[in-house]
């Protein structure tokens, strides 16, 4: 029997995650140093870990809100409040959500008529097009380039905007790049967002994780709080991927838009998790601070060994990644992942897997121990040379 | 604050091979900053963090924490007795704490003898000392931030995600 046909027709048009079929081949290899890992290298700091067992033992088993618990919401309005400078309602403007990836899914199905077209800055995460294409809208990539070190800039967004654009997706500190905006630069962004009268969808995932000066949220900024759906999860800056925990914040109206989806698909996000995410907020910040300080020294050394080796390597000022150039090699981005991957084990991200404007580049995560990072580095080192014999 | 001492808080597991690549400095240049932390007196020197249940660990087979109490002088308050039982090669450490006593010490010895006679000969006929209370440990869960015997945690993340 054919099953395949069965297969809705846009789920059959979607393509594979580039991720994906790397992560095929790098399954199948030993020994491997992977810079291809999305995910902090921490473990979740204890206290936060025995605050989910302790919740166990206490027997919260049950559902919560589909908001989620109020206790968390209370925290996240105060988290959000000191650290992002935006005041949010507990009770009605926060959801919280199974990772920021539900979040940006709920938004979408929430907000997207189809047709409806919605920007994002590329390179981007990977689920960011699809999520789009899955609701039925039309993604419109606005590429960021190395030379403005991956911000996003107004004038792209004004050479690409189309009409009937309805949402504006950004994601600063920027997974892969590690672009971010200036405070101008973010302004810019807002101007064009309210003369265009978009709602803007901005996954701050990262923003814990900004070495170089402020992290600005451009829900902050006069005018776009009313348009702005801010969407932040514990994964990166708690390193809790594995608890699948995020929320959303965000003019009511929205929010209950959302809760409406939310309610009859996920209906409320693991209680354990919650309880966690509860004392991550409230106890977390050293551990936090700790960690991004590891991050922040990773950083630099990756940096500058990546242009020691003559791989053109910009300095991202957030997230775990560097987006090096490898253009220099003569190789197309692909290739020289395959490569690095056969001729020294080492697992770097093809750039095209974020997008077509990833070509040339590979993406590295840093959020692995020093001891790795040495000698991958130096491996790398080794086959870049070996490709100029 | 230097960035060598900023790695070896980290927790000190680099050698100074590497910590001289993560720093961007030679190794002679990391060797010169322990140097200079030794001169300062902020880095006072290397210890192995070892598990003393083991066979190959045994050289100090027994270690006590000793509660004592004693007089302070005048002028110098409590420092100079302080100071006087610190020099004692059996402590491993010294500290003034508030509460009940005045002084804890980690005292270490190859058998339950010798730490017992340390505290009967040696320490509470000091001048000055006014009691002192012996617990003998009994088993180590946690070693200078290491976690002793409990299963090691895999690293079980995937070896390429989004």
């Amino acid at each position: 029997m054919d099953t395949k046909k069965f297969i809705a027709r846009h789920v059959v048009d979607l393509p594979k995650s580039g991720i994906r079929d790397f992560f095929e081949i790098v399954a199948k290899m030993k020994d491997v140093i992977s810079l291809g890992i999305g995910e902090p290298d921490f473990r979740t700091p204890w206290h936060i870990r025995e605050a989910g067992i302790y919740a166990l033992e206490k027997g919260k088993t049950h559902y919560t809100s589909n908001l989620g618990l109020i206790e968390l919401r209370r925290s996240i309005a105060k988290y959000v409040g000191k650290n992002f400078s935006v005041a949010y309602r507990p009770e009605d403007e926060i959801l919280v959500t199974v990772g920021v990836s539900e979040a940006i899914d709920l938004a979408c199905r929430a907000l997207i008529n189809p047709g409806d077209k919605v920007m994002f800055h590329q390179p981007c995460y990977v689920s960011y097009h699809p999520s789009v294409t899955l609701t039925h809208g039309i993604g419109i990539p606005v590429p960021t380039y190395a030379k403005d070190n991956f911000a996003l800039t107004a004038e792209a967004l004004i050479a690409a905007w189309q009409p009937g654009t309805k949402l504006l997706m950004l994601n600063l500190p920027c997974n892969p790049t590690g672009g971010t905006c200036s405070r101008e630069q973010l302004q810019a962004i807002a101007r064009f967002a309210i003369e265009k009268d978009l709602i803007v969808l901005s996954d701050e995932i990262y923003s814990e994780l900004t070495f170089d000066g402020e992290h600005v949220s451009i829900a902050s900024l006069p005018g776009m709080k009313e348009r702005t759906i801010f969407l932040h999860g514990f994964s990166k800056a708690f390193a809790m991927t594995g608890w699948r925990i995020g929320f959303g914040c965000g003019p009511a109206d929205l929010i209950e838009a959302m809760m409406k989806v939310h309610q009859y698909s996920m209906m409320c996000a693991s209680i354990i998790a919650q309880e966690a995410a509860i004392e991550a907020l409230e106890r977390g910040e050293d551990a936090m601070k700790q960690m991004r300080d590891q991050y922040h020294r990773r950083r630099d050394f990756i940096v500058r060994r990546f242009n020691e080796i003559g791989l053109k390597c910009h300095m991202p000022r957030g997230s775990f990644y560097t987006f090096p150039d490898v253009t220099s090699t003569g190789m197309a981005e692909k290739d020289f992942a395959v490569g690095l991957l056969q001729a020294e084990r080492v697992a770097v991200v093809p750039g095209k897997a974020f997008g077509e404007n990833g070509a040339g580049f590979v993406r590295a995560c840093f959020a692995t121990s020093y001891e790795q990072l040495i000698v991958a580095t130096d491996r790398i080192e080794r086959y870049v040379a070996s490709l100029k014999k | 604050m230097n960035s060598v001492l900023k790695l070896l808080l980290e927790g000190g597991r680099l050698s100074t091979a590497e910590m001289a690549k993560v720093a961007g400095l030679t190794e002679a240049e990391v060797n010169q900053r322990l140097e200079q932390l030794k001169k300062e007196k902020i880095f006072l020197g290397w210890r192995p963090v070892l598990d003393l249940s083991r066979e190959a660990a045994a050289a100090v087979a027994v270690r006590a924490l000793i509660e004592v109490r004693i007089t302070p002088e005048r002028g110098g308050g409590f420092n100079r007795l302080a100071e006087r039982v610190s020099r004692f090669d059996e402590v491993e450490s010294c500290y003034l704490v508030s509460g009940g006593y005045d002084l804890l010490l980690v005292v270490n010895g190859s058998s339950l003898q010798k730490v017992a006679s340390f505290v009967s000969e040696k320490l509470s006929t000091l001048e000055g000392v006014l009691s002192t209370s012996t617990h003998f440990m009994l088993r180590s869960y946690k070693e200078g931030g290491y976690q002793i015997e409990t299963e090691v945690e895999d690293n079980d993340r995937l070896k390429v995600s989004p």
